[in-house]
Protein backbone atom coordinates (compact mmCIF):
# COMPACT_ATOMS: atom_id res chain seq x y z
CA UNK A 1 0.00 0.00 0.00
CA UNK A 2 1.59 3.42 -0.86
CA UNK A 3 0.98 6.01 1.82
CA UNK A 4 2.63 9.31 1.18
CA UNK A 5 1.52 10.58 4.48
CA UNK A 6 3.88 11.29 6.97
CA UNK A 7 3.06 11.73 10.93
CA UNK A 8 5.08 14.58 11.87
CA UNK A 9 6.72 18.17 10.66
CA UNK A 10 9.60 16.97 11.48
CA UNK A 11 9.36 13.37 8.78
CA UNK A 12 8.10 15.44 6.86
CA UNK A 13 11.64 17.81 6.23
CA UNK A 14 14.02 14.70 7.06
CA UNK A 15 16.96 14.87 4.58
CA UNK A 16 16.91 18.06 2.83
CA UNK A 17 20.45 18.78 2.25
CA UNK A 18 22.88 21.89 3.15
CA UNK A 19 22.93 24.31 -0.21
CA UNK A 20 19.53 22.88 -1.13
CA UNK A 21 17.66 24.32 -3.87
CA UNK A 22 13.96 24.93 -2.17
CA UNK A 23 10.44 26.27 -3.90
CA UNK A 24 8.14 27.36 -1.73
CA UNK A 25 4.83 27.86 -2.27
CA UNK A 26 3.15 31.04 -1.22
CA UNK A 27 2.23 35.08 -2.16
CA UNK A 28 2.81 36.63 0.72
CA UNK A 29 1.07 34.69 3.24
CA UNK A 30 -1.45 33.26 1.29
CA UNK A 31 -0.15 29.89 0.57
CA UNK A 32 3.07 29.67 2.03
CA UNK A 33 3.65 27.00 4.38
CA UNK A 34 4.50 28.25 7.66
CA UNK A 35 4.78 24.83 9.66
CA UNK A 36 7.20 23.00 6.87
CA UNK A 37 9.43 26.31 6.81
CA UNK A 38 9.04 26.39 10.90
CA UNK A 39 10.36 22.65 10.82
CA UNK A 40 13.22 23.16 8.46
CA UNK A 41 14.68 26.07 10.81
CA UNK A 42 14.59 23.28 13.27
CA UNK A 43 15.65 20.42 10.95
CA UNK A 44 18.72 23.12 10.16
CA UNK A 45 19.58 22.77 6.84
CA UNK A 46 21.43 25.80 5.82
CA UNK A 47 22.98 27.39 2.86
CA UNK A 48 20.13 27.32 0.97
CA UNK A 49 18.59 28.96 -2.38
CA UNK A 50 14.63 29.74 -2.12
CA UNK A 51 12.39 30.27 -4.66
CA UNK A 52 9.52 32.33 -3.59
CA UNK A 53 7.45 35.33 -5.31
CA UNK A 54 8.66 37.03 -2.09
CA UNK A 55 11.63 37.60 0.23
CA UNK A 56 9.21 37.24 3.63
CA UNK A 57 7.33 39.09 5.56
CA UNK A 58 7.95 40.30 9.36
CA UNK A 59 9.64 37.62 11.36
CA UNK A 60 7.69 34.78 10.13
CA UNK A 61 7.87 31.85 7.60
CA UNK A 62 10.15 32.25 5.29
CA UNK A 63 12.02 36.04 7.42
CA UNK A 64 12.22 33.51 10.25
CA UNK A 65 14.40 31.34 7.94
CA UNK A 66 16.57 34.33 6.65
CA UNK A 67 16.65 35.85 10.00
CA UNK A 68 17.95 32.20 11.08
CA UNK A 69 21.02 32.71 8.53
CA UNK A 70 20.01 29.71 6.48
CA UNK A 71 19.63 31.43 3.05
CA UNK A 72 22.31 31.83 0.96
CA UNK A 73 20.30 33.23 -2.15
CA UNK A 74 16.93 34.61 -3.07
CA UNK A 75 15.11 33.99 -6.48
CA UNK A 76 12.12 36.44 -6.47
CA UNK A 77 9.94 38.76 -8.51
CA UNK A 78 9.24 41.22 -5.57
CA UNK A 79 11.18 40.88 -2.12
CA UNK A 80 10.41 44.89 -1.15
CA UNK A 81 7.78 44.83 0.88
CA UNK A 82 6.33 47.22 3.82
CA UNK A 83 7.13 44.09 5.97
CA UNK A 84 10.51 43.03 4.64
CA UNK A 85 13.14 44.03 7.26
CA UNK A 86 14.41 40.66 7.65
CA UNK A 87 15.14 40.39 4.22
CA UNK A 88 16.38 44.19 3.35
CA UNK A 89 18.72 44.17 6.39
CA UNK A 90 20.45 41.14 5.10
CA UNK A 91 20.25 42.03 1.35
CA UNK A 92 22.02 45.55 2.07
CA UNK A 93 24.68 44.06 4.18
CA UNK A 94 25.76 42.02 1.52
CA UNK A 95 24.81 38.82 3.53
CA UNK A 96 22.29 37.58 0.72
CA UNK A 97 22.10 37.26 -2.41
CA UNK A 98 19.39 38.24 -4.68
CA UNK A 99 18.63 37.09 -8.18
CA UNK A 100 14.96 39.09 -9.80
CA UNK A 101 13.14 37.59 -11.98
CA UNK A 102 9.10 38.66 -13.24
CA UNK A 103 6.79 37.05 -11.42
CA UNK A 104 5.51 35.33 -14.85
CA UNK A 105 8.97 34.34 -15.64
CA UNK A 106 9.41 33.04 -12.49
CA UNK A 107 6.43 30.62 -12.74
CA UNK A 108 7.44 29.96 -16.60
CA UNK A 109 10.52 28.83 -15.87
CA UNK A 110 9.60 26.37 -12.95
CA UNK A 111 6.89 25.26 -14.92
CA UNK A 112 9.08 24.52 -17.29
CA UNK A 113 11.25 22.54 -14.80
CA UNK A 114 9.04 20.42 -13.84
CA UNK A 115 7.90 20.17 -17.69
CA UNK A 116 11.38 18.96 -19.07
CA UNK A 117 11.23 21.93 -21.35
CA UNK A 118 15.01 23.11 -21.85
CA UNK A 119 14.26 26.91 -21.59
CA UNK A 120 11.53 29.46 -23.44
CA UNK A 121 11.58 32.52 -25.39
CA UNK A 122 9.29 35.46 -23.69
CA UNK A 123 8.61 39.04 -24.95
CA UNK A 124 8.63 40.10 -20.99
CA UNK A 125 11.81 41.93 -19.85
CA UNK A 126 13.34 42.80 -23.52
CA UNK A 127 14.56 46.37 -23.74
CA UNK A 128 15.19 46.32 -19.61
CA UNK A 129 17.82 46.03 -17.12
CA UNK A 130 16.52 41.92 -16.55
CA UNK A 131 17.62 41.47 -20.16
CA UNK A 132 21.36 41.75 -19.59
CA UNK A 133 23.17 38.77 -20.80
CA UNK A 134 19.91 36.93 -21.98
CA UNK A 135 19.81 35.87 -25.22
CA UNK A 136 17.63 38.19 -28.11
CA UNK A 137 15.74 36.43 -30.35
CA UNK A 138 13.51 37.86 -33.17
CA UNK A 139 10.48 35.44 -34.12
CA UNK A 140 7.91 37.43 -36.52
CA UNK A 141 9.29 40.38 -35.88
CA UNK A 142 9.04 40.53 -32.10
CA UNK A 143 11.91 40.90 -29.92
CA UNK A 144 12.10 37.61 -27.37
CA UNK A 145 14.50 36.76 -24.25
CA UNK A 146 15.72 33.34 -23.38
CA UNK A 147 15.00 32.00 -19.79
CA UNK A 148 16.17 29.20 -18.49
CA UNK A 149 14.40 26.01 -16.41
CA UNK A 150 14.20 25.95 -12.72
CA UNK A 151 14.23 22.88 -11.02
CA UNK A 152 14.77 22.53 -7.27
CA UNK A 153 16.00 19.32 -4.58
CA UNK A 154 12.98 20.49 -2.50
CA UNK A 155 9.19 21.99 -3.00
CA UNK A 156 7.17 23.27 0.33
CA UNK A 157 4.02 23.99 -1.10
CA UNK A 158 0.61 24.46 0.99
CA UNK A 159 -2.61 22.60 0.00
CA UNK A 160 -6.12 22.63 1.28
CA UNK A 161 -6.56 18.93 0.97
CA UNK A 162 -5.17 15.93 0.51
CA UNK A 163 -5.24 11.87 0.00
CA UNK A 164 -2.61 9.22 0.81
CA UNK A 165 -1.39 9.30 -2.85
CA UNK A 166 -0.47 13.00 -2.92
CA UNK A 167 -3.04 14.12 -5.09
CA UNK A 168 -4.01 17.98 -3.65
CA UNK A 169 -6.61 20.63 -3.98
CA UNK A 170 -6.11 24.13 -2.61
CA UNK A 171 -7.80 27.39 -1.14
CA UNK A 172 -8.81 29.99 -3.56
CA UNK A 173 -5.64 31.97 -4.26
CA UNK A 174 -3.29 30.26 -1.46
CA UNK A 175 -3.32 28.28 -4.68
CA UNK A 176 -0.69 30.26 -6.54
CA UNK A 177 2.68 29.30 -7.09
CA UNK A 178 1.91 25.61 -5.13
CA UNK A 179 0.42 23.41 -8.61
CA UNK A 180 3.60 24.78 -10.55
CA UNK A 181 6.14 24.03 -7.64
CA UNK A 182 4.49 20.94 -7.26
CA UNK A 183 6.09 19.36 -10.36
CA UNK A 184 9.69 20.67 -10.67
CA UNK A 185 11.02 19.14 -7.51
CA UNK A 186 12.73 16.21 -6.93
CA UNK A 187 11.21 15.72 -3.18
CA UNK A 188 7.64 17.92 -3.01
CA UNK A 189 6.44 18.02 0.84
CA UNK A 190 2.68 19.22 0.73
CA UNK A 191 1.51 20.94 4.33
CA UNK A 192 -2.48 20.27 3.99
CA UNK A 193 -4.94 21.36 6.43
CA UNK A 194 -6.95 18.25 5.93
CA UNK A 195 -6.81 14.49 4.59
CA UNK A 196 -9.02 12.96 2.12
CA UNK A 197 -10.26 8.84 2.41
CA UNK A 198 -8.55 7.95 -1.30
CA UNK A 199 -11.61 8.78 -3.52
CA UNK A 200 -13.09 11.42 -1.55
CA UNK A 201 -11.45 13.97 -3.77
CA UNK A 202 -13.61 14.37 -6.96
CA UNK A 203 -11.05 13.34 -10.22
CA UNK A 204 -12.28 16.36 -12.00
CA UNK A 205 -11.08 18.56 -9.10
CA UNK A 206 -7.88 17.59 -8.27
CA UNK A 207 -5.44 20.05 -8.95
CA UNK A 208 -1.73 18.68 -8.25
CA UNK A 209 -2.30 14.70 -8.84
CA UNK A 210 -0.08 12.37 -6.38
CA UNK A 211 2.24 11.98 -8.90
CA UNK A 212 4.42 14.87 -8.54
CA UNK A 213 3.62 14.74 -4.30
CA UNK A 214 6.33 12.64 -2.57
CA UNK A 215 5.24 13.77 1.30
CA UNK A 216 1.80 15.00 2.97
CA UNK A 217 1.47 16.25 6.25
CA UNK A 218 -1.41 17.52 7.72
CA UNK A 219 -0.99 20.90 10.18
CA UNK A 220 -4.74 21.79 11.57
CA UNK A 221 -4.65 25.96 11.25
CA UNK B 1 -8.59 75.15 -15.48
CA UNK B 2 -9.24 72.52 -12.33
CA UNK B 3 -7.42 69.79 -12.56
CA UNK B 4 -8.68 65.84 -11.44
CA UNK B 5 -8.49 64.00 -8.32
CA UNK B 6 -6.98 60.81 -8.17
CA UNK B 7 -10.43 59.57 -7.91
CA UNK B 8 -11.84 61.93 -10.80
CA UNK B 9 -8.97 60.42 -13.24
CA UNK B 10 -9.90 56.80 -11.92
CA UNK B 11 -13.65 57.57 -13.08
CA UNK B 12 -12.83 59.10 -16.09
CA UNK B 13 -10.45 55.98 -17.01
CA UNK B 14 -13.46 53.11 -15.91
CA UNK B 15 -15.78 54.96 -18.31
CA UNK B 16 -13.66 53.85 -21.20
CA UNK B 17 -13.69 50.39 -20.41
CA UNK B 18 -16.08 48.30 -22.53
CA UNK B 19 -18.76 45.62 -20.88
CA UNK B 20 -16.70 41.81 -21.11
CA UNK B 21 -13.42 43.62 -21.32
CA UNK B 22 -10.94 41.64 -18.98
CA UNK B 23 -8.53 43.63 -17.42
CA UNK B 24 -6.06 43.65 -14.80
CA UNK B 25 -5.55 46.85 -12.87
CA UNK B 26 -1.75 47.11 -10.94
CA UNK B 27 -1.25 47.90 -7.54
CA UNK B 28 -1.65 51.71 -6.26
CA UNK B 29 -3.33 54.28 -7.58
CA UNK B 30 -5.22 51.92 -10.49
CA UNK B 31 -7.36 49.92 -7.73
CA UNK B 32 -9.46 52.71 -7.72
CA UNK B 33 -10.79 52.51 -11.17
CA UNK B 34 -12.95 49.29 -9.54
CA UNK B 35 -14.80 51.87 -7.37
CA UNK B 36 -16.28 53.25 -10.64
CA UNK B 37 -17.11 50.41 -13.25
CA UNK B 38 -20.90 50.86 -14.25
CA UNK B 39 -22.47 48.98 -12.30
CA UNK B 40 -24.49 47.90 -15.06
CA UNK B 41 -21.87 46.33 -17.65
CA UNK B 42 -20.18 43.15 -16.31
CA UNK B 43 -16.61 43.48 -16.58
CA UNK B 44 -13.96 40.65 -15.69
CA UNK B 45 -10.99 41.63 -13.51
CA UNK B 46 -7.79 39.73 -13.29
CA UNK B 47 -5.25 39.51 -10.40
CA UNK B 48 -2.10 37.95 -10.84
CA UNK B 49 -2.19 35.63 -8.09
CA UNK B 50 -4.89 33.54 -9.81
CA UNK B 51 -8.18 35.19 -10.10
CA UNK B 52 -10.55 36.21 -12.75
CA UNK B 53 -14.30 37.68 -11.38
CA UNK B 54 -12.55 39.40 -8.69
CA UNK B 55 -15.57 41.69 -6.40
CA UNK B 56 -14.77 44.45 -3.92
CA UNK B 57 -13.10 44.13 -0.63
CA UNK B 58 -15.10 42.23 1.86
CA UNK B 59 -16.75 43.66 5.19
CA UNK B 60 -13.82 43.40 7.93
CA UNK B 61 -15.38 40.64 9.78
CA UNK B 62 -15.54 38.68 6.48
CA UNK B 63 -12.34 39.09 5.87
CA UNK B 64 -10.42 35.66 4.09
CA UNK B 65 -6.48 35.96 3.76
CA UNK B 66 -6.12 33.10 1.19
CA UNK B 67 -8.78 35.09 -0.83
CA UNK B 68 -6.35 38.32 -1.58
CA UNK B 69 -5.23 40.45 -4.66
CA UNK B 70 -2.39 41.43 -6.04
CA UNK B 71 -2.04 43.95 -3.34
CA UNK B 72 -2.09 41.18 -0.82
CA UNK B 73 -5.45 42.64 0.29
CA UNK B 74 -8.12 40.51 1.03
CA UNK B 75 -11.19 40.55 -1.86
CA UNK B 76 -14.20 38.86 -2.60
CA UNK B 77 -15.25 36.44 -5.63
CA UNK B 78 -17.89 37.32 -8.13
CA UNK B 79 -20.47 34.64 -8.92
CA UNK B 80 -18.50 32.91 -11.96
CA UNK B 81 -15.22 33.72 -11.23
CA UNK B 82 -12.68 31.37 -10.88
CA UNK B 83 -9.05 30.33 -9.23
CA UNK B 84 -6.15 29.19 -10.80
CA UNK B 85 -2.42 29.00 -10.27
CA UNK B 86 0.57 31.48 -11.11
CA UNK B 87 1.78 29.90 -14.47
CA UNK B 88 -1.87 29.46 -15.99
CA UNK B 89 -2.39 33.55 -14.89
CA UNK B 90 0.64 34.56 -16.27
CA UNK B 91 -0.27 32.83 -19.47
CA UNK B 92 -3.33 35.23 -19.62
CA UNK B 93 -1.16 37.69 -19.65
CA UNK B 94 1.39 37.33 -22.24
CA UNK B 95 -1.02 35.13 -24.62
CA UNK B 96 -2.71 38.35 -25.08
CA UNK B 97 -6.09 37.37 -23.39
CA UNK B 98 -5.99 40.22 -21.07
CA UNK B 99 -7.53 43.01 -23.09
CA UNK B 100 -6.61 45.62 -20.73
CA UNK B 101 -4.07 46.27 -18.31
CA UNK B 102 -4.09 49.97 -16.09
CA UNK B 103 -0.78 50.43 -14.49
CA UNK B 104 0.99 53.62 -12.41
CA UNK B 105 4.27 55.06 -13.72
CA UNK B 106 7.10 56.45 -13.04
CA UNK B 107 7.44 58.09 -16.49
CA UNK B 108 5.84 57.09 -19.83
CA UNK B 109 7.51 58.18 -22.93
CA UNK B 110 6.27 59.72 -26.45
CA UNK B 111 7.67 56.35 -27.79
CA UNK B 112 4.80 54.86 -25.20
CA UNK B 113 8.41 52.89 -23.09
CA UNK B 114 7.25 52.44 -19.45
CA UNK B 115 8.95 53.09 -16.52
CA UNK B 116 7.65 52.00 -13.43
CA UNK B 117 8.94 49.60 -11.41
CA UNK B 118 12.62 50.87 -10.12
CA UNK B 119 14.00 54.26 -9.22
CA UNK B 120 17.34 53.26 -10.36
CA UNK B 121 18.67 54.55 -7.26
CA UNK B 122 21.96 52.06 -5.81
CA UNK B 123 20.34 51.57 -2.80
CA UNK B 124 17.23 51.09 -3.85
CA UNK B 125 15.93 47.54 -3.23
CA UNK B 126 14.67 46.12 -6.83
CA UNK B 127 11.06 44.50 -7.03
CA UNK B 128 9.40 43.96 -10.15
CA UNK B 129 6.36 42.11 -9.49
CA UNK B 130 4.53 41.29 -12.44
CA UNK B 131 4.65 44.68 -14.18
CA UNK B 132 7.41 43.69 -17.03
CA UNK B 133 4.78 40.50 -17.81
CA UNK B 134 1.62 43.17 -18.15
CA UNK B 135 3.32 45.61 -19.96
CA UNK B 136 4.90 42.50 -22.23
CA UNK B 137 1.40 40.89 -22.95
CA UNK B 138 -1.68 42.59 -22.26
CA UNK B 139 -3.43 43.83 -25.49
CA UNK B 140 -3.32 47.98 -24.04
CA UNK B 141 -1.29 49.24 -21.58
CA UNK B 142 -3.26 52.09 -20.26
CA UNK B 143 -1.09 54.22 -17.19
CA UNK B 144 -2.35 56.43 -14.71
CA UNK B 145 -0.66 58.81 -13.44
CA UNK B 146 -0.33 62.72 -12.14
CA UNK B 147 1.12 64.44 -15.14
CA UNK B 148 3.92 65.92 -12.96
CA UNK B 149 6.33 65.38 -10.60
CA UNK B 150 5.65 67.28 -7.16
CA UNK B 151 8.84 69.49 -8.11
CA UNK B 152 7.12 70.23 -11.48
CA UNK B 153 8.64 67.53 -14.02
CA UNK B 154 6.31 66.04 -16.57
CA UNK B 155 6.36 62.32 -16.16
CA UNK B 156 5.05 62.62 -20.14
CA UNK B 157 8.93 62.67 -21.62
CA UNK B 158 10.70 62.97 -24.48
CA UNK B 159 13.00 59.68 -23.19
CA UNK B 160 12.63 57.89 -20.08
CA UNK B 161 15.19 58.41 -17.33
CA UNK B 162 14.42 55.95 -14.83
CA UNK B 163 14.88 52.32 -16.00
CA UNK B 164 12.13 50.72 -18.24
CA UNK B 165 9.50 48.08 -17.57
CA UNK B 166 8.65 48.06 -21.09
CA UNK B 167 9.38 49.44 -24.66
CA UNK B 168 6.45 50.91 -26.74
CA UNK B 169 3.33 48.76 -24.79
CA UNK B 170 1.91 51.98 -23.38
CA UNK B 171 -1.34 53.35 -25.57
CA UNK B 172 -3.11 55.39 -23.41
CA UNK B 173 -2.03 57.57 -20.50
CA UNK B 174 -4.92 59.08 -18.00
CA UNK B 175 -3.91 62.36 -16.04
CA UNK B 176 -4.68 64.94 -13.58
CA UNK B 177 -4.96 67.20 -16.79
CA UNK B 178 -6.58 64.75 -19.24
CA UNK B 179 -5.93 61.80 -21.53
CA UNK B 180 -3.01 61.18 -24.15
CA UNK B 181 -2.99 58.52 -26.41
CA UNK B 182 0.25 57.04 -27.94
CA UNK B 183 -0.13 57.23 -31.73
CA UNK B 184 3.21 55.51 -32.91
CA UNK B 185 6.29 57.10 -34.49
CA UNK B 186 6.74 59.13 -30.99
CA UNK B 187 3.11 61.45 -31.68
CA UNK B 188 1.26 61.91 -28.77
CA UNK B 189 -2.47 63.50 -28.77
CA UNK B 190 -4.67 64.87 -26.90
CA UNK B 191 -7.75 63.17 -26.74
CA UNK B 192 -9.60 64.52 -23.70
CA UNK B 193 -8.17 67.84 -22.23
CA UNK B 194 -10.26 67.38 -18.98
CA UNK B 195 -8.61 70.46 -17.40
CA UNK B 196 -9.24 73.00 -19.55
CA UNK B 197 -6.09 73.60 -20.13
CA UNK B 198 -5.58 73.86 -23.39
CA UNK B 199 -3.00 72.27 -26.42
CA UNK B 200 -0.74 75.12 -25.78
CA UNK B 201 -0.29 74.79 -22.17
CA UNK B 202 0.15 70.66 -22.23
CA UNK B 203 2.84 71.43 -25.26
CA UNK B 204 4.31 73.75 -22.52
CA UNK B 205 4.11 71.20 -19.42
CA UNK B 206 5.37 68.20 -21.13
CA UNK B 207 7.66 69.90 -23.73
CA UNK B 208 6.42 67.71 -25.94
CA UNK B 209 5.17 68.61 -29.86
CA UNK B 210 1.33 67.53 -28.87
CA UNK B 211 -1.75 67.05 -31.40
CA UNK B 212 -5.10 67.60 -30.17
Amino acid sequence: MINKIVQTLEQAVAGIEDGATVLVGGFGGAGQPMALIDAMITQGAKDLVIVNNNAGNAEVGLAALMKAGRVRKVICSFPRQADSYVFDELYRAGKIELELVPQGTLAERVRAGGAGIGGFYTRTGVGTMLAQGKEVRTIDGEDYLLEAPITADVALIKAKCGDRWGNLIYNKTARNFGPVHATAAKLTIAQVDDIAELGELDPEAVVTPGIFVQRVVQVQS
Amino acid sequence: MKRLSRDEIAQRLAKDIPEGAYVNLGIGLPTKVANYLPKDKEIFLHSENGVLGMGPAPAEDQQDWDLINAGKQPVTLLKGGSFFHHADSFGMMRGGHLDICVLGAFQVSRHGDLANWHTGEPDAIPAVGGAMDLAAGARSVYVMMELQTRDGQSKLVDQCTYPLTGLKCVSRIYTDYGVFQIEGNGVVRVVDDCANAGLEQLKVITGLDLIA
